[in-house]
């Protein structure tokens, strides 16, 4: 076992970890570990764009954007948060075009923008060109801008080293954080990083559902850490559905296509987003199109033999349009599909792609234990954090904007705060837990196997908890989540060796993704109204009376040691939008 | 009534695009194998399974790994072809996993799978990245500007003069370029086409001011000098850039000094 000491330790090497290692490095001696070679996160598959009100393009501003993005989350969004990443997207784009981001460019040389999903001028009164892109490969292009920029900065890199457990101290009666464990992949080895200040930036769960445009590797990692050492989850209940994934694959199609002009078609042809949304039609916000692509597929309009999908139809566009704005989606239809995208529309279905809730942060990162108390030297940013700036429905675009700017204020105030204290002590056998859990899975001769467990928990959360939901389908995922979490004791892996271990890891991987599974379900059940993400049938309406509030989940253990969810609630920060009815 | 459960098949797989009637076929996976912690030789071992022909060859691997042998070790993330974790010789040729569908490669014959060449086995198909990363890092993939005063806007660039290195950004730092180059095999201390590809995308970056230093860089005895114009590069690529092209591109520069 090795033991290390750095001021900050970042725990995730996508968009947001190596935005705030950028910072970080410079302020303090800075180490970044992740589970993956840093160019292999999903940061790197976004597509569409990164929202910012450069007005490049058209009159556009901050303000508009703000509300947008607060309308977009249906009221749920905490709105001096959203204000800020609405500010500060002007000039977290321009830091990347600084940074060498090659964006797509205006005939008069500035930064291009395109419309997205949920956009709009003047608060709703049509659609606006606020998204900053490089074809439909933004994603890819701020990965790669960022990990440039870590390379020229110099950023420590600890690659395939996975995080398994947060460090917790208790000083004079506040807990603290001391660090984190971490198992290094190509060896078996477990290190100890002892840390003035933690970062969690290791992105989302959405390998919990099927059909998912998330990576294999996305399985809440960092979620789990942290809530198994007591502190709170928040608003797990709220998962974004994109509307357009590849058929039956997921692979994500971006907002962008509709952006350009595609539109969304039944198996009449019709243009049925008309209905649902009159103003904004293909470019409603996400939650908005999924709900109403299920619809057409429930009432019988649904394409195929199997009446299970729509269309994404781009037939209407020019060749050259696709090829220069849309290169990656439209191969992806030709590579997977066998469709090519000039001639033939492609077939759809909602894909499970973005968790809004995660672990509570104030706006400079800081990592909350309760509804206002900070845990000293705990951050987290991105996918991983619920600051919230997307309350119950990200708006797309937002989230490459968020991992920006809240990666680089988590940076920034995780290394100034580790210049202003000492390292807090290790716990006693600061290992122990990570010890155990491997040498259970590596000894056990359980007779349960990963993968059967893993496709009955997709199985049952595409079921049941997608998008539509009832008081009764989710309890049957409750009840569903809670055998497989019992099974799972029984799991046992065919490596037994210490080398690239991957097959122990998928294991970790399953028990963080039961753990968030049941903590999303629970969130789900109690939460009697419809808003954003969370569309409950047996609740069609959204409750403001009742339910205005973020809900904060925490792990109990009983004397007994019967693990338990306790839910607690948190109020929504209000400042200059009053809740109204959310048309599109 | 929950959401449609819209994948009746397979419940061991990925879901298979395509239509509902696919048949299943039977394929022979036959796998190079290395694992130091059990024996020092590598072996081919053949796995027999029955996968849809539209499904992927990382789906077949998954296959393996998850119904049959969970030590079959391999890296893989996003499933897509974005990532560039799977990089694999496929039937002798490198290849994404991800991005290879089981009918284009012929599954009446098995289907070789084996580590990608010139860089180091750990462990079946896992390579020491690390020289690869190295090369990338010595050619300074980064933005170099003079500017002392930093802009308040953003840089202006043409559309033009964005056009002109665009296929190099497409880079996924995959490694099946490098790693199909002959040169490479030999001479592990080549930069190798991806470096240069990177190299290039800053050198005809027209924001960017160290060119020259780069070009020095890639002047060197293990530089672009050593490519051989075979055109694995090119053929190996899974996004589409014309590698060979980028490093003449590159020599031509040298020559000139024009970029």
């Amino acid at each position: 076992m090795k033991i290390h000491k750095y001021d900050t330790v970042i725990v995730g090497a996508g968009g947001a970890g190596m935005r705030a290692a950028i910072e970080s490095t410079k302020r303090s001696r800075t180490a970044v570990l992740t589970k993956l070679y840093p160019t292999r996160s999903h940061t790197g598959a976004a597509q569409g764009g990164m929202a910012a009100a450069l007005a490049n393009v058209e009159e556009d501003n901050w303000e508009w954007h703000t509300f947008d993005t607060v309308k977009g989350g249906d009221y749920l969004v905490d709105q001096d948060a959203a204000e800020i990443l609405a500010k500060e997207a002007i000039d977290a784009v321009l830091d990347l075009e600084k940074m060498g981001l090659p964006f797509n460019r205006t005939p008069n040389g500035t930064i291009d923008q395109r419309r997205f999903g949920g956009h709009s001028r003047n608060h709703g009164e049509a659609p606006v060109r606020r998204s900053c892109y490089a074809a439909d490969r933004t994603g890819h292009m701020i990965l790669q801008t960022l990990y440039q920029n870590c390379v020229k900065e110099g950023v420590e890199f600890f690659n395939e080293f996975y995080v398994l457990d947060q460090l917790i101290t208790e000083e004079d009666g506040v807990r603290k954080s001391s660090g984190v464990v971490a198992y290094e992949l190509a060896t078996g080895e477990i290190h100890i990083f002892q840390a003035k200040a933690v970062i969690y930036a290791s992105g989302g769960t959405g390998k919990f559902f099927k059909v998912t445009s998330n990576a294999h590797t996305l399985t809440g990692d960092g979620q789990a850490a942290v809530y198994r050492r007591g502190l709170p989850l928040e608003d797990m209940e709220f998962f974004q559905f994109h509307p357009t994934g590849i058929w039956r694959m997921g692979i994500l199609l971006t907002e962008g296509a509709r952006g350009e002009g595609g539109i969304l078609r039944n198996k009449d042809g019709e243009r049925f987003m008309e209905k649902y949304a009159p103003v904004m039609k293909d470019l409603a916000s996400r939650d908005v199109v999924s709900r109403s692509i299920y619809t057409e597929i429930r009432e019988g309009r649904g394409c195929g033999p199997e009446g299970d999908h729509v269309y994404l139809d781009l037939t209407h566009l020019p060749p050259e349009q696709l090829d220069a704005k849309l290169p990656d989606i439209t191969e992806f239809a030709r590579t997977y599909l066998g469709i090519e995208p000039y001639t033939d529309p492609i077939p759809i279905q909602p894909t499970a792609h973005y968790a809004m809730g995660g672990i509570p942060t104030n706006v400079e990162g800081e990592v909350l234990s309760d509804n206002t108390t900070v845990v000293p030297g705990l951050y987290a940013a991105g996918e991983v954090a619920c600051v919230s700036v997307h309350g119950a429905n990200r708006l797309g675009t937002n989230s490459l904007l968020d991992i920006n700017v809240f990666g680089r204020r988590a940076g920034i105030a995780a290394a100034e705060y580790a210049h202003t204290v000492d390292f807090v002590e290790l716990p006693e056998n600061p290992a122990e837990f990570v010890v155990s859990q491997i040498e259970r899975l590596r000894t056990s001769t359980g007779n349960e196997r990963v993968a059967t467990l893993r496709r009955e928990l997709q199985e049952t959360m595409d079921a049941n908890v997608m998008v539509f939901r009832t008081e009764q389908t989710i309890k049957t995922a409750v009840e569903k989540i809670a055998e497989l979490r019992e099974r799972y004791k029984n799991v046992s892996i065919q490596d037994k060796g210490k080398r690239f271990n991957t097959d122990l890891l998928e294991a970790i991987e399953l028990g963080n993704l039961l753990d968030l599974a049941e903590v999303m379900a629970v969130s789900a059940l109690a939460r009697k109204e419809s808003r954003g993400g969370h569309y409950r049938e047996d609740y069609p309406n959204r409750d403001d009376v009742n339910f205005m509030r973020h809900t904060m989940a925490y792990r109990e253990v009983g004397d007994d040691g019967a693990e338990s969810i306790r839910l607690d609630y948190k109020p929504v920060v209000q400042t200059r939008y009053q809740p109204m009815e959310r048309k599109y | 009534m929950a959401t449609p459960v819209l994948d009746k098949a397979d419940a061991a797989g990925q879901p298979e695009p395509g239509f509902a009637d696919s048949p299943y076929i039977t394929v022979t996976f036959r796998v190079r194998r290395f694992n130091p912690e059990v024996s020092a030789d590598a072996v081919w071992e053949d796995f027999q399974l029955e996968i849809d022909p539209k499904e992927r060859v990382l789906d077949g691997l998954h296959k393996i790994k998850w119904d049959v042998d969970g030590t079959l070790t391999f890296r893989r993330s996003c499933a897509h072809g974005i990532c560039g974790s799977d990089a694999m010789r496929i039937n002798g040729k490198n290849r994404l996993a991800c991005k290879t569908l089981i009918k284009d490669i012929n599954p009446e014959k098995p289907i070789t799978v084996e580590p990608i060449k010139g860089l180091t086995v750990l462990k079946d198909l896992v390579v020491d990245m690390e020289p690869f990363f190295q090369a990338y890092r010595d050619v300074m993939p980064f933005l170099i500007t003079k500017d002392t005063n930093e802009p308040t806007r953003e840089r202006l660039q043409s559309a033009e003069d964005r056009e002109r290195f665009d296929d190099t950004t497409k880079c996924i730092l995959c490694a099946a370029c490098t790693s199909s180059c002959p040169v490479f095999w030999n001479d592990g201390q080549y930069f190798g086409p991806a470096a240069i590809v990177n190299a290039h995308r800053f050198i005809f970056d027209s924001r960017d001011e160290a060119g020259e230093q780069r070009l020095e860089i890639l002047n060197d005895r293990d530089g672009v000098w050593r490519c051989r114009t075979t055109f694995n590069c090119t053929d190996a690529c899974p996004r589409g850039i014309e590698v060979t092209k980028a490093i003449q591109e590159v020599k031509r520069a040298l020559i000139t000094r024009r970029f």
